[in-house]
């Protein structure tokens, strides 16, 4: 016979101050992480466009470098938009896809992304007499004129440049200068000034030599626009033709109560849950209800800490952690039982249990991450997204399922407490065997 | 619950054919469905038309599909857009025809003063998602059958991918019967169970595999299957609780997450149930068999030193 031991109640003191610093610190911030996170499309709404990369002229080749510089400069543009969030990707060989999610202004957004912004100055004969290689770079800003119009300063590299293109204009019969964007072959001065959304930003008459570095252009700006077009000059032109071929600019393709019914629905699984947990493990239960909750604040944290967007394919990863989550558990749960049941003590049973289970789990956990990996390498978008979350879910449970529970009800076990009370486990007394 | 198996006198075994027949049955069924009916794909993987109504002011999806309606035109999906949702966009499966296109800018010329947008869509994107997704999972499950073969041996690994796809094949088959309309959420629901599964079908391994460490003597078939229905017996609380607790997630989501999640959660609540299953009675009972057949090769193989 063993000698019967005092109870550790030390032990039960530190898990009751684990739990209490565990539910004042989601007390206090839960709140702000929830809101904090940012909503996808499908949730949110906002606008995706899907890009064919054409090339600017014959001899370019589109190559994945060249993939990438586009991708920077269009983060670049969106910078500009002022979105956060911005998802650019590059798709198969010649494809780019843009999501902002959130975006009021589509048709601007819309705009700033697929225009070249390839700034030139033209004479009425379409002649280039500047482009955007004379310009300095990054040195376009909005200003205003005398009469206090917003206005676009562009800064040549060099004073006589400007001053030698004006010259030459000024005693032209037609003294005009234009300054157009995206030019294209085939455009013609005379029929674009007449159109409404006309490629020519501003077309001033020029009377006299104007040897300066800056040049203001006058357009029909407010002082958005003009705050828009000095900051895509600035993003620097798209080396590539960029084509629409498919945009989906939406309010939340799922409805706008979906979401509230999403969350009510995801708290009443949960409860059910920390139930059932409950009633089948008992004391374990409570022990899993503790781990659960702080699994679900964790991965809260880490979504937000990692700025993600959270989409319906990742509530669909977070269910699964959940399930996974509560899986680890039940094997645990279900192995010291096992132990209990063969008539080990309780400490020895929660020990055993604990460790025959981890290999089981781990095992479970690798494959299914192995799985979530290879998601995440090959697949696109929403695969993606989803192989992300699961990933961050599978580990978090792994934390909070194995790493969690053993300390916890490891300061219980190990008290003393339950010693000789199986039936705190969920076992009878009359299903223990003889050892 | 409570299955010792000493007692218990659950024979998972002696049923398997059944279970093969069962399920082998309902995917052949159901391929023949696919192949002829199909799935009643969404506007996410059909090429159609969208027409982007402006209203003069915010408009509900209701009002734009009543509009609609009363010229005898069902969307198939309608969303809104712009800043006080004035703009309603209704999506068909398919071309209009001219008729048609006309008829819709005639009527909401009269109703908003404003001519709709026509254009059409192709499903580029859930297409590519789509085999995307298939592309990926396959690679997956090379790497799965790798990573088992190493930590299992290479019979698990077989097993738990027929599994694997077993259960997305059922997703899939189910669809196909109810006629269920599949999105891009589907392929996200598709993948959550093929996670499911493979978890599932690892936990379920891992125990025979430390059954078969204890046993002494592994000759044939009998001994096998002994200790396959052992562990079957052993796991069945855990098996049972598990796949409980998701689908209460999964059904709560079903129940109370709203018409827009429907399919999805359908989906995941099939899938999920059909993942306890096949772990129990495909992947395992499968894995039996061809354990079995590669005993009796072993046996049969002669060896030079008996005589």
């Amino acid at each position: 016979m063993k000698k019967k031991r005092g109870v550790r109640k030390g032990l039960i003191f530190s898990f009751f101050v684990i739990v209490a610093a565990l539910g004042a610190l989601i007390a206090s911030n839960v709140l702000d992480h929830a809101e904090d996170i940012s909503l996808g499309l499908d949730l949110q709404g906002g606008f995706e466009v899907l890009y064919e990369v054409h090339p600017i002229d014959g001899e370019q080749e589109i190559t994945r470098d060249l993939l990438t510089d586009t991708v920077a400069s269009l983060n670049a543009r969106i910078n500009v938009l002022g979105v956060s969030e911005p998802n650019v990707r590059i798709e198969g060989e010649d494809r780019i896809r843009v999501q902002l999610a959130g975006v009021s202004d589509q048709q601007t957004a819309r705009e700033l992304l697929s225009t070249q912004a390839r700034l030139s100055f033209r004479d009425t004969d379409d002649n280039v007499m500047l482009d955007g290689s004379d310009l300095v770079e990054g040195g376009a800003r909005q200003s205003f004129s005398e009469t206090n119009q917003p206005i676009v300063t562009v800064t040549v590299r060099d004073a006589n440049l400007f001053g030698d293109v004006t010259r030459e204009i000024k005693d032209r019969p037609d003294n005009r200068l234009a300054i157009w964007l995206d030019w294209e072959e085939g455009d013609n001065f005379y029929d674009e000034i007449i159109k409404e959304d006309s490629k020519i930003v501003s077309a001033p008459t020029v009377h006299e030599v104007l040897p300066y570095r800056d040049i203001m252009i006058t357009g029909n700006f407010t002082i958005e626009s003009a705050q828009q077009l000095a900051g895509i000059l600035n993003a620097g032109a798209l080396p590539v033709e960029l084509e629409e071929i498919y945009s989906n600019s939406v309010g939340a393709s799922l409805g706008e109560r979906a979401m509230e019914q999403a969350i009510f629905a995801g708290f009443i699984g949960i409860a059910l849950i920390f139930a059932y947990m409950l009633f089948y493990y008992r004391f374990m239960g409570m022990i899993a209800v503790i781990t659960l909750t702080a699994y679900i604040y964790i991965v809260l944290v880490i979504f937000n800490w990692m700025n993600a967007v959270l989409t319906l394919p990742g509530i669909a990863a977070l269910i699964l952690g959940v399930g996974m989550a509560v899986d680890a558990n039940i094997i645990t749960y279900e192995r010291i039982k096992d132990e209990l049941r063969s008539g080990k003590s309780t400490m020895s049973a929660f020990r055993a249990g604990g460790r025959r289970s981890l290999s089981t789990i781990l095992d479970a956990n690798i494959t299914t991450i192995l799985a979530a990996a290879v998601l995440f390498y090959f697949g696109t978008s929403a695969v993606q997204g989803f192989a992300v979350m699961l990933i961050v879910s599978i580990l978090t449970s792994f934390l909070t399922a194995v790493f969690g529970t053993r300390l916890l009800l490891g300061l219980w076990v190990n008290s003393r407490v339950l010693n000789g009370k199986p039936r705190m486990f969920g076992v009878k007394e009359s299903e223990i065997g003889e050892l | 619950m409570n299955f010792d198996h000493e007692t218990t006198k659950l024979d998972f075994v002696k049923h398997r054919n059944k279970f093969f027949i069962f399920s082998g049955g309902l995917l052949l069924l159901g391929i023949i469905l696919l192949a002829t009916i199909g799935l009643n794909l969404g506007i996410d993987f059909r090429s159609g038309t969208t027409i982007d109504v402006l209203t003069e002011e915010s408009a509900t999806a209701e009002e734009i599909r009543s509009e609609f309606e009363s010229i005898g035109l069902v969307p198939d999906d309608i969303t809104l857009a712009g800043d006080q949702n004035e703009i309603g966009r209704a999506a068909f499966i398919g071309a209009l025809n001219q008729e048609e296109t006309l008829e819709i800018q005639r009527h909401f010329e009269e109703v908003y003063g404003n001519t709709p947008t026509v254009s059409t869509v192709t499903p580029i994107v859930g297409e590519e998602l789509a085999r995307n997704a298939i592309i990926s999972v396959l690679i997956a499950s090379i790497g799965i059958i790798i990573y088992v073969t190493i930590r299992f041996e290479f019979l698990y690994g077989i097993s738990a991918i027929v599994a694997l796809f077993h259960d997305a094949l059922f997703i899939l088959v189910v669809f196909s019967i109810l006629q269920v309309e599949v999105n891009i959420p589907f392929i996200a629901a598709v993948l959550t169970i093929v996670g499911y599964s493979i978890n599932d079908t690892i936990v379920t391994f891992d125990r025979i595999r430390e059954n078969i460490k204890y046993e002494k003597r592994i000759k044939g078939f009998d001994d096998v299957a002994r200790v396959v229905n052992k562990s079957l017996v052993q796991t069945l609380a855990r098996s049972i609780n598990t796949v409980l607790t998701v689908v209460f997630a999964a059904g709560a989501l079903f129940i109370f997450g709203g018409e827009a999640l429907r399919a999805f959660s359908l989906a995941l609540v099939i899938g999920l149930v059909a993942g306890t299953y096949s772990s129990l009675f495909i992947a395992a009972q499968l894995w039996l068999v061809l354990k079995s057949k590669q005993l009796e090769k072993r046996k049969n193989r002669p060896v030079p030193n008996e005589a």
